[in-house]
């Protein structure tokens, strides 16, 4: 059918750049009709930010040294949170089945999705946390390196959480399994997070934290969409 | 008496043992318990299946 | 040998061999962990700088490492059963998982105990091998978890080997990360292992190789119930459990 089409040229399938930024368009415009699914993990964020001084006290000293861990932690939960949604509504109304058929390499319209994601959930995180790291009495230049820690460690969430979501899209209890599943591969990337943080509090060097992060981030760019569509395909069989 | 103690170490020793004796054994127990549930299943079915014919 | 294994991989075929395979293997698994055992806790003198306390080591090396070994079997063959789609592979995935965190579960006991004496502590989460081995167990139970929550068979073996496929890249990930976290906390608790005398190097290599006939014992019953309910409807399944012997 695609051959018959494209060596007529009566039709022209878009290039897959287009599939792309179609997708994202679109997840995005869905996004700002729902700000709930946006502002939701937000708040998630910003409460489990505050138990933590209610828990163990405020002290100075003990806020400024566990703010990074505490900031991290929270903010990889909140990721998780919104994960759980990134291909329910498309499996529920039928778009995903579209998205598996469509001439468009599915990798890429995966890609627009999970861009899209993070756009709506860890690129909001990343601006918010500077908020919260005061409250946690952290310098200025450790914010800094604290955003761009979450920034480039949300793009491996979400793009990690992506192959979660798609094994459990349609499955029976699929949040707590979501959890289950990404939150040990997901260990990483806290670690390498909150310690170049905690590194840059104490003025230690943190280059090493950050390139690995930079380095996790691009190889989960060129290889977790591939996983995810393999996984979406299985899923939907 | 002294193998027992093992320098002071016994419990310590004698425990891991010991765990390991009975996870092992507990792999076994289950892969078994496992197996002839299921063979027994499909026993059942097939029987039944033969008898209706 | 391409012949020969694609024999082994035919489901019938594959059933006669390990009704025959698997006895001998878990008896002289049997026999050579005894020996080890025996070796280990009485013959073998003890170590200079950790007492008899060393002795559990030779308990705790074969389980971590069949910890490993149960999880590189289980993302290999799920591997190979989704680019050649051979069925048995699957079935040998689905039945290493749970025999591989039972080990995984044994080598953190076993670590735990022996870091007590050693470390003055039950838990040591600055060890990066028991943190990647905790980490693993943690892979172990989501993989059961994916694969028992989705009920249609087929499906359930392929989005577990891709899940377990993801999780082999991260295990050496989280190998590298938390290392480089115990470096930044501390350093010295961490037991740097000797060279070991040849004498106590046997038993350790006999019990290896004991506990891997073992589990080989193991996972050959587990896969053989794994490939009689996945051919449950075949017509060699009926023949063999309706005639006079049985096939158990």
């Amino acid at each position: 059918m695609n051959q018959t089409i494209s060596n007529e040229g009566q039709r022209d399938i878009p290039g897959m750049f287009a599939g792309l930024a179609a997708t994202t368009k679109r997840d995005l415009l869905l996004a700002w009709k729902r700000p709930g699914d946006v502002l939701n993990p937000l708040f998630f964020f910003a409460m489990v930010c505050t138990l933590f001084p209610l828990a163990v006290g405020p002290s100075a000293e003990q806020l400024e040294f566990s703010g990074p861990g505490v900031l991290w932690v929270a903010a990889l939960l909140a990721t998780l949170l919104s994960l759980n949604a990134l291909f329910i509504s498309d499996f529920e109304d039928g778009s995903l089945d579209q998205f598996l058929v469509s001439p468009q390499p599915l990798p890429m319209l995966v890609l627009g999705k999970t861009l899209a994601h993070w756009l709506t959930s860890g690129l909001p995180l990343v601006f918010v946390s500077p908020i919260l790291a005061i409250t946690y009495r952290m310098p200025l230049s450790v914010v800094g390196v604290m955003m761009l820690t979450l920034a480039l460690g949300t793009i491996s969430l979400s793009l990690l959480g992506s192959i979660g979501a798609a094994l459990t899209v349609g499955l029976h209890r699929g949040t707590a399994l979501l959890s289950l599943l990404i939150l040990p591969l997901a260990m990483p990337i806290m670690i390498l997070g909150a310690n170049a943080v905690s590194l840059a509090a104490t003025n230690d060097i943190y280059s090493t934290g950050i390139w690995a992060l930079g380095a996790y981030a691009i190889a989960s760019l060129s290889l977790a969409p591939y996983a995810t569509a393999a996984a979406l395909r299985i899923s939907n069989e | 008496m002294d193998a027992l103690s093992m320098g002071g170490y016994g419990a310590y020793v004698w425990s891991c043992y010991g765990l390991t004796f009975v996870i092992v054994v507990f792999l076994n127990w289950r892969g078994r318990l496992r197996q002839k549930r299921i063979y027994r299943e499909i026993e059942v079915r097939l029987k039944a299946l033969e008898d209706r014919e | 040998m391409w012949k020969w294994f694609h024999q082994l991989a035919s489901p019938p075929h594959f059933y006669r061999i390990s009704l025959i395979l698997a006895p001998w293997l878990g008896i002289s698994g049997l026999i050579l962990v005894a020996y080890g055992t025996w070796q280990g806790l009485f013959v073998v003198p003890m170590d200079y700088q950790q007492g008899d306390a060393f002795r559990i080591i030779y308990v705790h090396v074969p389980s971590a490492y069949l910890s490993m070994m149960a999880y590189m079997i289980m993302a290999t063959s799920g591997a190979i059963g989704l680019i050649w789609r051979i069925k048995l592979s699957h079935a040998v995935a689905a039945a290493a998982a749970p025999i591989g965190a039972g080990f995984t579960f044994l080598a953190l006991c076993t670590g735990s105990i022996w870091g007590r004496p050693m470390w003055g502590t039950w838990w040591e989460w600055g060890d990066p091998r028991m943190m990647s081995e905790l980490i693993l167990l943690f892979l172990y139970f989501g993989y059961m978890a994916l694969r028992s929550s989705i009920d249609d068979t087929t499906k359930a073996d392929k989005a577990s080997a891709v899940l377990a496929l993801v999780g082999i890249v991260n295990v050496v990930i989280v190998h590298f990360s938390v290392e480089w976290w115990s470096s930044l906390h501390q350093g010295q608790t961490v037991f740097k292992k000797g060279t070991m005398d040849a004498d106590m190097r046997i038993p350790l290599f006999i019990m290896l190789i004991g506990f891997t006939l073992l589990f080989g014992s193991m996972l050959l019953r587990r896969i053989r119930t794994e490939v009689l309910y996945r051919e449950r409807r075949t017509r060699w399944v009926r023949e063999m459990i309706l005639s006079p012997g049985g096939g158990a």
